[in-house]
């Protein structure tokens, strides 16, 4: 047994740590690390930056463009990334409709679509969840007719995350009503710009506007857009899905976020002291951090078994849960740190170039929309119920 | 022994489900939470006109000498309906501490107004390095002249931003967190150098913090004895634990209610998703909590207007702490259970999800609570 990097991999960290020194912007940087939004810009910049260094696409094969990382390393680069407050790559694109078009796409599709996604032309989004399918997600309604070189699409989809920056779309399509559900699905790529299509901005309980709904109204769409066979967009689905899940459990940023808690339990007060010297409240500090341990360890135990050649299994579907579980503990921790200045909604504090006084602390405006916000995380991505059941079928044999 | 409210209790409890029922639809809300005064000035108006802000106060203001028990009928209502109107602080702790410490010209000069409705008050007990220690008083009054001169900064005074008359602590004596010292000031809202800094609050209603510039005020203006204010503001605001109980229950139920209804409806895998027997147990989970809860509420209501004792102060303390546990467990189940559609603004649950959270954050939150309860254990 050896915990260790190794001394590649020691000298890969470096190599991480100084580009990000050097290339990530100060701006950005402030803002992940104080939860503030990010614009549509400050992604693309990032994006630019990681192009030209040649490591946007962690998950590609190189003869793509891709950096062919090993596991390890790009488990150093997620948390040396967190770390620094290096915003994560919306990952529609390069993390999910990618890998399905490089494995199951045509040449053409490559050609055509992976240049687009490194140079950041393309801005995809996700067309899985409708109205009607959520966690189950075969039972999908939205309808795809072949008519001559075309499909005609109709249907909507929701829960579209920042949707109303994309061009493109990925959608699970229902080409086939005669047979079993799993089994009538196609995988189709939607340009957004198509007649027919209207995104509805859909506003979280925190006032945001992450989410969307997509409708589709007698949407043509060339038939050169299928990925894969028709009625087969079933594996397809299954496949990125697998990529949804790794890095869903956030150790990095489960990290990153309770930094962020001790050094505001260290400038609120409580009965004259730093709250963080309060018994019961470094306590439940220390608790979440005893957890994020464990799990960073179960997490490290994962990356080297698929090191070693084995496929992440259920086991990411339990590192799911639990990750999500830290985190939202550590929002909630945030929150009552802030005593009875969790209440106010100070909106105008939570843009990075706010010049007036501060309520109470600098980093206060986005901790309580930011615990609302984050209860999605045991929602997407499939629900942390479905992730149980996945489990318990696939290791438990229940 | 008998849980029941009595024919007038009721009654009254019905009036006010009635009024919140016509004039309070969720669409409406979120209107008066828009609004410059971030409520209705319409349906204060009516509670006022039916009675129901004189409802803690003696005949002759024109109220019922209503106790913890009226009180709560009328805030799990308005808890029900998310209501947003400033009872708690206006009537409950206003109205409370002018009741309790106010000579008789005070109390004449405030009390009718405030049980009419005519007049607003808020209340400004925290500071920004209280935390929920409402004896960490910084904010100075010296002696001048005659009065007092008020110099310091009140935290997340909620109704502050609308309020006619401001109850705002302050010492007068003694080192911050000493419980000698402190005492009581009616601070009219346009007194020379007061300044407020207004907001809106994550669960829809406003608040202001106050900032004390030298403020001016005349004798007239302390609130009962100099010094021993400290007493009466703990009283007072175990009155307004119960009543913040009541709110909570009412606000736990609608949301209980809306996810047993949520799990009947929505169907996935071809069956109501109720079925499942995970979700099953977590709605009897809620259900569960909200019972607990509304044990605790009736607690302390019990004993919100008995004379102060160690047992009413465990009383309350717990019943605050069982109501923040409680909500937060409803509130995240609850919009766990929803899925996507708890997490959207145009769905009320998220909106009753976030008034329970915030109701943990008012008046010392369930950990503070655990503290007070574990100090008192016999």
């Amino acid at each position: 047994m050896n915990l260790n990097y190794t001394a590649e991999e020691l000298a890969f960290r470096d190599e991480v740590r100084a580009f990000l020194d050097e290339k990530l912007p100060a701006d950005i940087a402030a803002k992940v690390k104080g939860f503030r939004r990010l614009s549509k810009e400050d992604h693309q910049r990032w994006q630019k930056i990681l192009n030209e260094q040649g490591w946007y696409a962690t998950h590609w094969p190189e003869e793509y463009g891709g950096v062919n990382w090993s596991p390890v390393q790009k488990h150093i680069w997620d948390e040396e990334s967190s770390r620094y407050g290096a915003p994560r790559s919306v990952p529609f694109g390069v993390n999910m409709v990618a890998p399905v078009i490089i494995k199951f796409g045509t040449e053409e599709q490559k050609q055509r679509y992976l240049p687009r996604i490194l140079s950041g032309e393309d801005w995809w989004c996700q067309g899985y969840s409708e109205p009607g399918a959520g966690s189950d997600l075969a039972s999908l309604k939205t309808r795809a007719v072949r008519d001559g070189d075309h499909y005609i699409v109709n249907g909507q989809k929701t829960w579209t995350t920042l949707g109303q920056h994309a061009n493109m779309i990925f959608c699970l399509v229902r080409t086939n009503t005669e047979v079993k559900a799993q089994e009538g699905i196609s995988f189709l790529l939607i340009d957004m710009d198509t007649p027919g299509i209207t995104v509805r901005p859909i506003i979280t309980l925190d006032g945001e506007h992450e989410v969307n709904e997509v409708f589709f109204e007698d949407v043509k769409v060339p038939v050169e857009n299928l990925v894969g066979e028709e009625d087969k967009g079933w594996t397809y689905a299954k496949y990125l899905l697998t990529y949804e899940r790794t890095g869903l459990a956030g150790i990095g940023i489960s990290k990153a976020a309770l930094q962020h808690l001790k050094e505001l339990a260290t400038r609120r007060i409580k009965n004259g002291r730093p709250l963080i010297e309060d018994a019961s409240f470094s306590q439940r500090i220390a608790r979440v951090e005893i957890d994020l341990m464990a799990a960073g360890i179960s997490n490290l135990r994962i990356i080297a078994s698929v090191e070693g050649g084995g496929m992440p299994g259920a086991e990411s579907s339990m590192l799911k849960v639990r990750g999500t579980e830290i985190r939202q503990t550590i929002n909630d921790l945030a929150r009552r740190a802030l005593g009875p200045y969790a209440i106010p909604f100070v909106e105008e504090e939570m843009d990075l170039d706010y010049d007036g006084d501060f309520l109470s602390d600098e980093n206060a405006a986005p901790v309580t929309p930011q615990y609302f916000n984050n209860r999605k995380l045991s929602i997407f991505g499939g629900s942390n119920e479905i992730q149980k059941n996945i489990v318990s079928k696939m290791i438990l044999g229940l | 022994m008998d849980f029941r409210l009595n024919e007038e209790q009721q009654m009254l409890q019905d009036t006010v489900a009635r009024l919140v029922r016509g004039e309070y639809s969720f669409e409406k809300r979120l209107e008066y939470s828009e609004s410059e005064l971030g409520f209705s000035a319409d349906f204060w108006k009516q509670l006022g006109g039916l009675g129901l802000t004189a409802v803690p106060f003696p005949e002759e203001l024109g109220g019922f000498g209503g106790t913890g028990v009226e009180v709560q009928s009328v805030m799990t209502e308005l808890g029900r309906g998310l209501c947003i109107e400033p009872y708690l602080q206006s009537v409950v702790l206003g109205g409370g501490l002018i009741s309790q410490a106010g000579n008789s010209e005070q109390q004449e000069q405030w009390l009718g107004g405030i049980a009419s409705g005519e007049v607003r008050a808020a209340v400004g007990l925290q500071e920004p390095q209280s935390f929920y220690n409402l004896n960490d008083v910084e904010t100075r009054a010296e002696k001048s002249g005659e009065g007092y001169t008020l110099h310091g900064r009140k935290a997340v005074v909620i109704g502050g931003h609308c309020a006619d008359v401001l109850v705002v602590s302050a010492r007068t004596s003694g080192d911050s967190r000493d419980a000698e010292g402190i005492s009581l000031f009616l601070v009219p809202a346009d007194a020379e150098g007061l300044e407020r800094r207004t907001y809106p609050t994550i669960d829809g209603s406003k608040g202001c913090d106050l900032v004390l510039n030298d403020v001016k005020l005349g004798p007239d203006a302390l609130l009962g004895e100099e010094g021993k204010a400290a007493d009466v503001i703990e009283y007072q605001t175990g009155r307004a634990i119960s009543a913040l109980c009541g709110e909570a229950v009412g606000a736990m139920e609608v949301a209980c209610d809306l996810t047993l209804d949520y799990l009947k409806q929505r169907k996935q895998f071809g069956v109501p998703i109720g079925k499942f027997q995970v979700l099953q147990h977590r709605m009897v989970d809620m259900m569960s909590e909200l019972e607990q809860a509304r044990s605790m509420a009736i607690l302390a209501a019990s004993v919100a207007d008995e004379p102060q004792s160690d047992e009413r102060r465990r009383i309350l303390a717990a019943a605050k702490n069982v109501i923040g546990r409680s909500g937060q467990f409803i509130s995240e189940q609850g919009i766990q259970s929803h899925g996507g559609i708890g997490m959207t603004w145009e769905y009320n649950f998220a909106h009753y999800a976030k008034r329970l959270i915030m109701i943990n954050h008012q008046l010392g939150d369930d950990d503070f609570h655990l503290e007070r309860y574990a100090a008192l254990l016999q």
